[in-house]
């Protein structure tokens, strides 16, 4: 039972990197469909430093916290620059959200495998892993008292931890700062929010590039936490999950640290629940399903506060209005 | 007054509406895009690979028109990715973002599947043709009907809900593999005895010739039709629909019960006509290319036949260049992406100029 649950939270993590990312993105009125290539894209940078960083210093020479930080800033660069990429197409150039979204999967999953493969050929990323794994429980030389209390709450990778936080700071910053408000307010009605004297553009590029940075840890993440090391072709499914999420979580990051985990929990319970091939494919349509249901009853209630965003996925042109 | 214009200084150009443009500026912009994303491309092979950009394009060129079997498969492709563009595009008319394509081509090709696998020893061919035509498009349209529904009743998002749909599709089909196939591998034989008929000795021609028919038919239908007209009318200002009497709610569902039943159909192509076979990846991503083709050629189903082979050139291209030259199927991707964003890109210069501000005279002084 714990070993589930802490594998639910462990994938759980991924999908709350990408779902807060992709919450500030949408509160600002962009409908990122990118954000599986951002996660894709995000996840190969932050793997291809940590391979440089291990050839350039050797075997001897790591150091646990730079081997962490390295990747990350890493993965934060690779993950703005998509964002810049979305923005500059749909801010500057106006271009369609949908498609340029969906054209910056492609080009996003064309671009990690890239550079996957040239980090492969510098280096081996996977000896990263036993620093993002490093366990809090060690650290503490209380841990053998803490049982089951802490193998669930306290075992778990530096990462984990850090997209709870995040996640929780979105949240305070988007519903109680005046930031967060002149955030919400592009993303529901831009034109009022110019007339107000707030800069629609710049805080739509900046949303846009912060989230897409948040969205790239996720990918990481998965790669060095989950997976321990090993690169596999799948993180755009979790993407498309992560956006499900921000559905699921109604658009509020708070919840979406609950959201990640049960999402997480419905994504690896097929392998504990000891159901056979054919049920396990189906258990694992219930995300989406889930999803689904949310939406229509979000919609059905109509109730202001758990709508999308007014404007999302509609650019601004002042002169348009 | 001196003083807070100085403040107010606006910057020296600014961006302004074009209205209607001359034919062939359309052109020249859209071939400079292009052009130019051939270019930096060709920089970027040359520099990640170190071949000989010429080289490159010349492979691409071969390994689309080098022999007459490629080109049949240059045109089945093209096809399939027109029709599914085709099924996407009244909705897109109308703003209704319907980019569930992959779940409905997906639960088309699973209806006639199902139809061949149970039903195939047990009605003559020719029934068996039809029971699977009315089994795939009406699993289409079950599938772009749902989100419909909550669109026109209670305004739920549809882009996310026909995404979402996506997903349903695929773990239905993965399903369906592991439940129905007895040796339990998640591979089904392809049932060839139980496929559309061959035409000429050709298994392409058939299904090439349906899409040219849904072309035209649509065509006619978008642009001549009262219910195309609404459809425009829709996808302007629903307001305006709504005032001039139009049942907006009523058209929503009309539309997507079409751009299911084509996506329905194209299942119906892409299974009974060509795999035979169903599994999660066989309609490939396509369901996504087609908004792209469908949005490039700005909705209009003629252009499409363009867009549509623009997008089959560069994946099989690049799928030669993988087997001759050796580049990986990684930088085909990234191809891709680039010439699509010069594409995107460019219809800003399609839509809007950039004028020099005219300084008032205040400003001057």
């Amino acid at each position: 039972m714990i070993a589930f649950l802490v594998s639910a939270i462990r994938l759980g993590m991924t999908l709350l990197f990408g779902s807060t990312g992709e919450t500030i993105t949408e509160k600002s009125g962009h409908l990122n469909l990118g954000i599986p290539g951002v996660m894709c894209v995000g996840a190969a940078c932050g793997c291809y430093a940590e391979a440089v960083y291990f050839s350039a210093v050797g075997i001897k020479g790591t150091n646990g916290i730079l081997a962490v930080i390295i990747p990350v800033i890493a993965t934060l660069i690779g993950g703005a620059l998509m964002g810049l990429l979305f923005s500059f197409l749909t801010v500057t150039l106006r271009a369609n959200q949908n498609v340029t979204g969906l054209t910056l999967t492609t080009f996003g999953i064309g671009v990690s495998e890239y550079i996957i493969e040239k980090a492969d050929t510098v280096g081996s990323f996977a000896r990263g892993r036993k620093f993002f794994t490093a366990s809090l429980l060690d650290l503490l030389p209380f841990s053998d008292e803490l049982g089951g209390f802490g193998k669930l709450f306290l075992d778990f990778g530096i990462m984990v931890y850090l997209s709870i936080a995040i996640a929780l700071i979105c949240a305070f910053v988007l519903s109680k700062t005046r930031i967060g408000l002149n955030l919400r307010a592009v993303g529901e009605n831009p034109a009022t929010a110019d007339a107000a004297g707030i800069n629609v553009s710049l805080y739509r590029y900046l949303a846009t590039c912060i989230g897409c940075a948040i969205a790239g840890l996720g990918g990481l993440t998965f790669i060095m936490d989950y997976l321990e090391g090993t690169w596999e072709y799948m993180i755009d499914d979790l993407g498309w999950l992560a956006l499900a999420l921000v559905i699921f979580t109604v658009w509020k990051p708070n919840l979406a640290v609950i959201g990640s985990v049960a999402f997480g929990a419905l994504y690896v319970a097929n392998s504990y629940l000891g159901l056979d091939i054919a049920n396990q494919e189906l258990f694992k349509m219930l995300p989406y399903v889930v999803t689904i249901i949310v939406l229509i009853f979000t919609s059905i209630r109509s109730r202001k506060k758990n709508q999308p965003p007014e404007n999302l996925g509609l650019n601004y042109f002042r002169e348009e209005r | 007054m001196g003083k807070v214009s100085k403040k107010l200084k606006s910057p020296p150009f600014h961006i302004a509406k074009r209205g209607e443009t001359t034919w062939y500026y359309g052109i020249i912009v859209r071939a400079v895009a292009i052009l130019s994303a051939l270019i930096i491309s060709g920089i970027f092979i040359t520099v990640v690979t170190g071949k000989n950009p010429l080289i490159v394009y010349t492979t691409m060129f071969d390994g689309v028109f080098g022999h007459i079997d490629r080109v049949w498969d240059m045109l089945h492709k093209t096809a399939i990715l027109l029709g599914i563009s085709l099924a996407v595009t009244p909705a897109f008319k109308m703003r209704f973002w319907n980019i569930g394509a992959e779940g409905q081509v997906l639960i088309g090709g699973l209806a006639t599947v199902m139809v061949m696998l149970f039903l195939g020893d047990k009605m003559p061919l020719p029934l068996l043709i039809l029971v699977m035509t009315c089994a795939s498009v009406i699993a289409g349209i079950i599938w772009a009907f749902v989100p419909a529904f909550f669109k026109a009743m209670w305004n739920t998002n549809e882009t996310l809900f026909t995404l979402m749909m996506n997903y349903v599709a695929i773990q239905l089909v993965a399903w369906f593999l592991k439940f129905f196939v007895k040796s339990g591998s998640g591979v089904l034989t392809p049932m060839h005895e139980y496929g559309l008929p061959v035409l000429f000795g050709n298994e392409q021609l058939l299904n090439i010739i349906i899409v040219v028919v849904v072309t035209v038919a649509l065509y006619i239908y978008l642009k001549y039709s009262k219910q195309g007209y609404e459809i425009s009318v829709v996808g302007e200002s629903e307001n305006t629909a709504k005032y001039i009497g139009i049942n907006v709610k009523k058209v929503i569902i009309r539309t997507l019960i079409i751009s299911g039943a084509i996506c329905g159909l194209m299942g119906l192509l892409l299974v009974g006509g060509s795999t035979h076979t169903i599994n999660t990846e066989v309609v490939g991503g396509r369901g996504f290319t087609a908004i792209m083709v469908s949005w490039l050629a700005k909705f209009h189903p003629i252009y499409m036949i363009l867009t549509a082979f623009l997008i089959v050139f560069l994946e099989m291209g690049a799928s030669q260049l993988n087997m001759v030259i050796g580049i990986s199927s990684s930088i085909s991707d990234i191809m891709t992406g680039i010439i699509l964003f010069f594409i995107i890109g460019c219809e800003f210069f399609l839509r809007y100029k950039i004028v020099r501000t005219k300084r008032s005279k205040e400003e001057v002084k």
